[in-house]
């Protein structure tokens, strides 16, 4: 018992008291700033892979970029990714970020649903589905209720059964084997539900986007209320997300 | 009987060849050369594919010399035109099982005689369309008194999808069927699809995002192999500074996640923590926890630095001081040990049948180490000494992770004190790299769950013709299933987390 004691108190305090206002340290690659200085726009959009860089005028969108860097590496003067890891919205027009703009990601408030405050504001439980996942978005699904993150103080967990769940967080491209089995997930979550896009790929296929081995028609029948950007998205990103969306 | 040197090609790792330097031999030679080279331990197979080359299929089988450290290759092929049959491997070398069943899945060839010919992750381009992922032709047996219990592809937690079949007695599980296939993105034929060559080194880095630095390491020196690119000391260094990392993080994750299983919170709290330490140790080096963007052909864009240096080993006495206390406390604890020693054995025996590679080959003295087999450059001149355990069971593998950790840490060390990282001594990326034509080229590399294999073969123009991806779990996801005959279905989560196998990485 004597052990145990002074493990914890060698450990200290570990958890981020405000997760609101925590300052990350270079190169993490947050929200990109996109300048006015004059560049080859053309050369600048075929850099990305992912094809997330529009031209004329240059836009930036995070729900295609897997924040590698290369576009700021190449075009130091005209792109500089900031470490604000606030950049999930319910919106996905809001995920693309403008030349010469340096505001924050926001959110769509009227176009919240009026339920999703009063039923999931001091408490939400969610059912995660891995549907073509690398596991890294679900590591930082997982990371974001420890010791140091601890979702839990906001009333936010994991459910291990879609009928306990309030809403769904898909990972992955979402896999051409994996579709039914996630609509079966998502079917069985009680009304009012949320649906929550996390990571590039789930947003919009990312890397994969292109591959014959997914099907994405889900996201045809179903309302997006939340897209959390990254690869893998922050722990940071995903709390602070959620928050925005339920109080 | 001695294998004639004329039917087998050899070749170092992360080296190329010219494909037409590999020997073909008729089926009945490469059968036989096969299994006289499996009866030797030092030999296991690190892939086994084909491709379609204009009217044949071309077989490549790559195996490793442990004791020559270099790999042999041989290769048949199979006219599309011809009946598509050939008497299987695996009824005398178990281990090729695996293989096999993927080429089956994939052009339809039928291996006789092979003792469990069944589907592997039902890709978008598999042979016979008229599969389905729903309709797995499931082991059973019939009987009153047993039962079936099907877990998944969703399952309790944040974790990947496959489906899990027991067949108990009662709480006693009899046998055990692992489903995959759910997480399937086409990720090999991405490979082909694709001439962007950051596109493909972002591919890499998403193959297993827990396994990040390790595929994207085997990448680029599949590629540079390939361009006949020799990268810095440097560079070489630092990638393989980037894998112990991962090796750290994962498996005291894996700890951590053990001491859930077994309701121990303090440890499962602690051990979170201590991983927490190290990826964001990595995210201050590449600016990603995982280690993405990291990792690149020719180079990268986060030369490692004396000041990043500092900071490690600042990390490291911090790490230490507290794992120590922890492990300390943990590994001594009657309720651990209860619950983790004796269950889910896996004999030496049963190891070498089935091809294990990596932790769950080492947990059973067996030594497999890609490290010390067939070191690259790096593990040459820092050399590592594998470490095993003999029981083979889940408290062998909590006992692996812990030891392998201190061991990386002293690698990382010996690292830290004889080397001086310098920005001059690095290089930048170069996606634009001139691929020979007509060639192969192998690599292969120690990741935390054991090795990681990618071979690419080019077209005469020198674009990329095949691509073949194969991860640890392929070898190991067999290891889970025997672990959990006769034991109680209530000890698979402790047994699941011992081995953490990939989803994604079997997927492709």
């Amino acid at each position: 018992m004597i052990k145990e004691v002074i493990i914890i108190k060698h450990n200290g305090k570990q958890y981020i008291p405000d997760l609101r206002n925590v300052k990350l340290k270079a190169p993490f690659r947050g929200k990109p700033e996109i300048s006015n200085v004059d560049v080859d726009e053309q050369a600048l959009a075929n850099i990305c892979p992912l094809g997330a860089i529009s031209i004329s005028p240059i836009s930036l969108d995070m729900g295609k970029c897997a924040f590698c860097g290369e576009c700021a590496f190449a075009f130091p003067d005209k792109i500089k990714f900031t470490q604000d890891y606030k950049i999930s919205s319910n919106k996905r027009d809001n995920l693309i970020v403008k030349e010469g703009e340096t505001n924050s990601i926001v959110f769509d408030n009227n176009a919240i649903r009026k339920e999703i405050g009063t039923t999931f504001g001091k408490s939400l439980k969610l059912r995660q589905v891995s549907a073509g996942g690398d596991n890294s978005c679900e590591t930082e699904l997982g990371a974001a209720g420890n010791a140091n993150f601890d979702m839990g103080r906001f009333g936010i967990e994991f459910t291990a059964s879609p009928r306990h769940a309030d809403g769904i967080v898909v990972t992955g491209p979402i896999s051409e084997n994996m579709a039914e089995p996630l609509q079966i997930a998502y079917d069985a979550i009680p009304e009012p539900k949320i649906f929550v896009l996390c990571g590039v790929d789930a947003i919009s296929g990312g890397i994969f986007a292109d591959s014959k081995a997914i099907n994405r028609n889900i996201l045809k029948e179903i309302k997006v209320d939340l897209y959390i950007p990254g690869n893998p998205s922050h722990p940071l990103t995903i709390i602070n997300g959620i928050l925005d969306l339920t109080r | 009987m001695m294998i004639e040197t004329q039917k087998i090609s050899r070749i170092s790792n992360n080296q190329s060849i010219d494909i037409d330097n590999i020997i073909l031999l008729v089926y009945t030679d490469f059968y036989d050369t096969a299994i006289d080279l499996f009866s030797h331990k030092e030999n296991h197979c690190l892939s086994y594919f084909a491709y379609r080359d204009n009217d044949n299929l071309h077989f490549i089988m790559a195996v490793a010399d442990d004791k020559n450290h270099d790999i042999i290759l041989l290769s048949h092929l199979l006219k599309l035109a011809e009946k598509k049959e050939l008497l299987s491997l695996s009824e005398k070398v178990f281990a090729l099982h695996i293989f096999e069943r993927e080429i089956h899945e994939n052009f339809g060839v039928d291996f006789i005689n092979h003792p469990w010919l069944k589907p592997v992750r039902y890709p978008h381009n598999r042979a016979d369309k008229n599969l389905q992922i729903n309709d797995y032709p499931f082991y059973s047996i019939k009987s009153e008194e047993l039962h079936e219990v099907g877990v998944g592809p969703i399952h309790a937690g944040i974790i990947e999808p496959g489906h899990f079949r027991f067949i108990c007695n009662g709480e006693n599980v009899l046998h055990l069927e692992i489903q995959l296939g759910w997480q399937h993105r086409g990720i090999e034929q991405l490979f082909l699809d694709n001439k962007h060559n950051l596109k493909l080194n972002l591919l890499a880095e998403n193959i297993a995002g827990d396994t990040v630095t390790a595929h994207a390491t085997t990448f680029v020196q599949t590629i540079e192999a390939l361009a006949n690119k020799q990268v810095t000391e440097q560079i070489q260094l630092e990638r393989a500074l980037a894998m112990e990392l991962e090796r750290i993080a994962i498996h005291t994750g894996d700890i951590g996640a053990l001491c859930v299983d077994a309701a121990y919170h303090l440890g499962a709290n602690v051990f979170g923590i201590l991983r927490t330490a190290i990826i964001n140790f990595t995210q201050l080096w590449c600016g990603n926890r995982f280690g993405k963007s990291l990792v690149r052909i020719g180079g990268t864009y986060f030369p490692f630095t004396e000041e990043l240096k500092t900071e490690l080993l600042e990390v490291l006495v911090k790490f230490e001081t507290q794992f120590e206390e922890m492990v300390d406390l943990t590994f001594r604890l009657p309720s651990i040990q209860n619950r983790f020693d004796y269950v889910g054995t896996v004999t030496q025996k049963q190891v070498q049948l089935i091809g294990t590679v990596g932790l769950s080959a080492r947990m059973s003295n067996s030594e497999r180490d890609i490290r010390v087999s067939h070191p690259n450059s790096a593990y040459q001149k820092f050399a590592y000494q594998t470490i095993t355990q003999k029981k083979g069971d889940v408290f062998a593998r909590f006992l692996l992770k812990k030891k392998e950790i201190r061991k990386s840490i002293e690698w990382i060390r010996n690292l830290m004190d004889n080397y001086t990282f310098d920005v001059s001594k690095t290089e930048k990326p170069d996606y634009n790299l001139k691929l020979q034509a007509n060639k192969l080229s192998i690599s292969v590399n120690e990741a935390w769950r054991g090795e990681v294999c990618h071979c690419a073969i080019t077209n005469e123009k020198g674009e990329l013709k095949h691509y073949k991806i194969k991860d640890p779990s392929m070898h190991n996801w067999k290891a889970l299933e025997l672990s959990l005959r006769n034991v109680e279905i209530s000890d698979f989560p402790i047994n699941n987390k011992s081995y953490n196998l990939s989803y994604c990485g079997h997927d492709l």
